[in-house]
């Protein structure tokens, strides 16, 4: 047992892992809310790391995903059972009941469906925002994500500004929370599977050759506009599933302040990734940890002045520290990541 | 839909309301082109773009706004004190953060001035609430065509301040020896720094001045319109808008299409509905972007 951990401890500490994931919120019963929002913060972080730390195209407009995802399922799950109209214009008043089935079936239902919806709105999006480079494709990217929260808060058939009201989880309201971590959990989890798979894969090998020099990969026959599309898409299934998900979870929202937040979530996931460090695996979930404990800290510590000491540590970590811990470490503790110095060359270059 | 014809239909019934909103959208138009021109300064000089833009814009608002209300001063004095003012807070953000981002990537400038934009205008949140504050100038209102078109004196006024701030930039620009420095430094940074030139000191005073500028800007806007801790974000995005529309260092170019997307809002905001307005300023960005792309995929060839 002991022989076989230390050749290969990988899936030993990913089983670990697992299961503390599984029994997180019956073991912190009081935090299963912040673990869900925990959840959401490292899978937006990892999304985001997948165009921005691998492909190199930092995109300041991921929450459009969020938002969008988050409308997407709430008007199919609205759909299923009542019009949408009816609906909105009542307000969460009226007798629009939900029976536990169709609560079920407009979650789970509607949350892939928001998926699929904001992955297709990502190939469209993309298709018109990536042939700008650098800044050009972040200011792009945010002009869509301020853009699709002003007219969504303008279309009084999902609601206009005041939001849609989802009904609440049937049943006992702890049970409720956990039924949305686990929700959370598992898209995680699936996600970093995923990634895990997807980084070794020729594809990733494609992500990283377009990152480095896109000139050079499309030289060598890497048709670049496709490879960042369906990345793009991929990530942007997986925030429209969160958005899905945050939506029951959050019962009711609005357009501005919480599903297209771009000064919020859209910022933040952005310093995860950077806190973490950029085009690593674990940087990500590192960064939204780390970032998650900071954000609460300072919420309470400092109420009033949250943001403003929010805004100083985006601008610290990006000025001073922008490769992360992970690439902190790296520099620190190269072998951790297999990276071989050769010590005799290393000080002959000092 | 009824309404938005409706609307249309207005306008061509009473042709001389076209005229009222295109002149009203062109006084807006002026302020945009000189926030626009400071960024084009600062984008063009040391490549960094700042999406604090807005907010230099609103706290210059709020310096000339406070000393009003809290010591009497006049208004229109609002205007030069915000220079100076907004020069020294523009100096230390310099110092603080803007000279560690000129050397980095273009990201990272991005993202650096993001952080700073939220934390500007939180803290003016604090300081100020997150109530629209103006100031009132005693000015008459001069009326043209049976009071179709009002023409208040005020923003009359602020539209000639503006006019003359950015009269005396370019003149300073084109005929100082900073003003030669700060070309030369934007032609070729390390060729200047071979010629002599202080970049470090052309930098500090490039973004000083920015800075002022908007400081400026924002003290006119006050006394004409409203400001509130959280407009800065619009005033960048228009900001983006009118320079990557007209391009670097193209001064007439940042004055047209600032006045252009002055009237584009107005009319926009005309015929949609004035909840539509800053949607209409991020539609144009995003057009823009577009337009631009599509020239340039003409000038490049690819793998098919």
């Amino acid at each position: 047992m002991l022989q076989t951990y230390k050749n290969n401890p990988k899936p030993f500490l990913h089983g670990v892992l697992l299961i503390f994931i599984i029994v997180a919120p019956f073991w912190f019963p009081n935090f299963t809310t912040q673990l869900a929002t925990l959840w959401l913060f490292i899978i937006v972080a990892m999304t985001w790391d997948m165009t921005g730390g691998q492909m190199g195209y930092n995109s300041l407009g991921n929450i459009f995903f969020y938002g969008t995802g988050m409308y997407a399922a709430a008007v199919f799950a609205i759909s299923l059972v009542y019009d949408v109209g009816d609906y909105t214009s009542a307000f969460g008043g009226g007798r629009f009941d939900f029976t536990d089935q169709q609560y079920f079936t407009g979650f789970i239902f509607g949350s892939l469906f928001a998926g699929f919806f904001c992955a297709i709105s990502a190939f469209i999006v993309g298709y018109l925002t990536f042939g700008l480079r650098g800044p050009y494709f972040a200011i792009g990217t945010l002009g869509v994500a301020i853009a699709a929260g002003e007219l969504v808060s303008n279309w009084e058939w999902v609601g206009g500004g005041q939001g849609i009201v989802l009904p609440v989880y049937p049943g006992d309201l702890d049970d409720g929370k956990i039924f949305i971590y686990y929700a959370f959990a598992i898209t995680g989890v699936v996600l970093f599977t995923f990634l895990n798979w997807l980084y070794k894969t020729r594809f990733g090998a494609a992500m990283n050759a377009i990152r480095d020099d896109e000139e050079k990969a499309e030289a060598m026959g890497i048709h670049t506009l496709r490879y960042k599309l369906i990345t793009w898409a991929m990530a942007a299934f997986f925030v429209g599933i969160v958005g899905g998900i945050s939506a029951f979870q959050l019962i009711s929202f609005e357009p501005l302040e919480t599903a297209y937040q771009t000064i919020n979530l859209g910022i933040f996931m952005v310093v995860c990734v950077l806190l973490g460090g950029k085009g690593t695996l674990w940087g990500p979930i590192i960064g939204a940890i780390l970032f998650h404990v900071i954000k609460e800290v300072t919420w309470s510590y400092f109420l009033g002045w949250q943001w403003v000491a929010l805004g100083f540590l985006i601008v610290v970590t990006v000025v001073y520290f922008q490769d992360g811990l992970m690439g902190w470490l790296k520099t620190k503790k190269p072998e951790w990541f297999g990276i071989r110095v050769d010590q005799k060359e290393f000080e002959a270059a000092e | 839909m009824d309404q938005i014809l409706g609307n249309i239909g207005l306008l061509i019934e009473f042709p001389v309301v076209n005229l009222a909103i295109i002149i009203e959208g062109l006084m807006i138009g002026a302020l945009f082109a000189l926030a626009a021109y400071g960024l084009a300064l600062v984008w063009g000089v040391m490549n960094v773009k700042n999406l604090a833009q807005g907010d230099f814009v609103i706290a210059g608002g709020y310096v000339s706004w406070w000393l009003v209300n809290n010591i009497g001063m006049h208004p229109l004095l609002g205007v030069p004190v915000a220079f100076v003012v907004m020069w020294g807070i523009g100096w230390a953000t310099y110092k603080l953060v803007i000279s560690r981002v000129i050397e980095r990537d273009l990201f990272t400038s991005l993202l650096a001035t993001f952080g700073l934009a939220i934390m500007m205008a939180q803290i003016m949140n604090l300081m100020f609430g997150s109530d629209t504050q103006s100031l009132t100038l005693d000015m008459p209102v001069l009326e043209f065509a049976d009071g179709f078109i009002q023409l208040p004196m005020a923003k009359v006024l602020g539209v000639l301040m503006a006019s003359a701030l950015a009269l005396g930039v370019v003149l300073f620009m084109k005929n100082s020896r900073m003003g030669q420095a700060i070309r030369a430094t934007a032609q070729d940074a390390r060729a200047a720094r071979v010629l002599g030139i202080d970049t470090e000191k052309v930098y500090a005073f490039t973004f000083s001045l920015n800075s002022a500028i908007c400081g400026a800007a924002g003290a006119i806007i006050v006394m004409v319109w409203v400001i509130q801790p959280f407009y800065g974000i619009t005033y960048s995005i228009r900001a983006f808008v009118v320079v990557t529309a007209a391009g670097l260092g193209n001064l007439p170019g940042v004055i047209a299409a600032g006045l252009g997307i002055g009237a584009a809002e107005q009319y926009g905001g005309h015929i949609f509905g004035i909840g539509y307005q800053q949607a209409i300023a991020v539609i144009i960005l995003l057009l823009v972007l577009i337009v631009r792309l599509l020239q340039q995929r003409r000038n490049r060839q690819v793998l098919q």
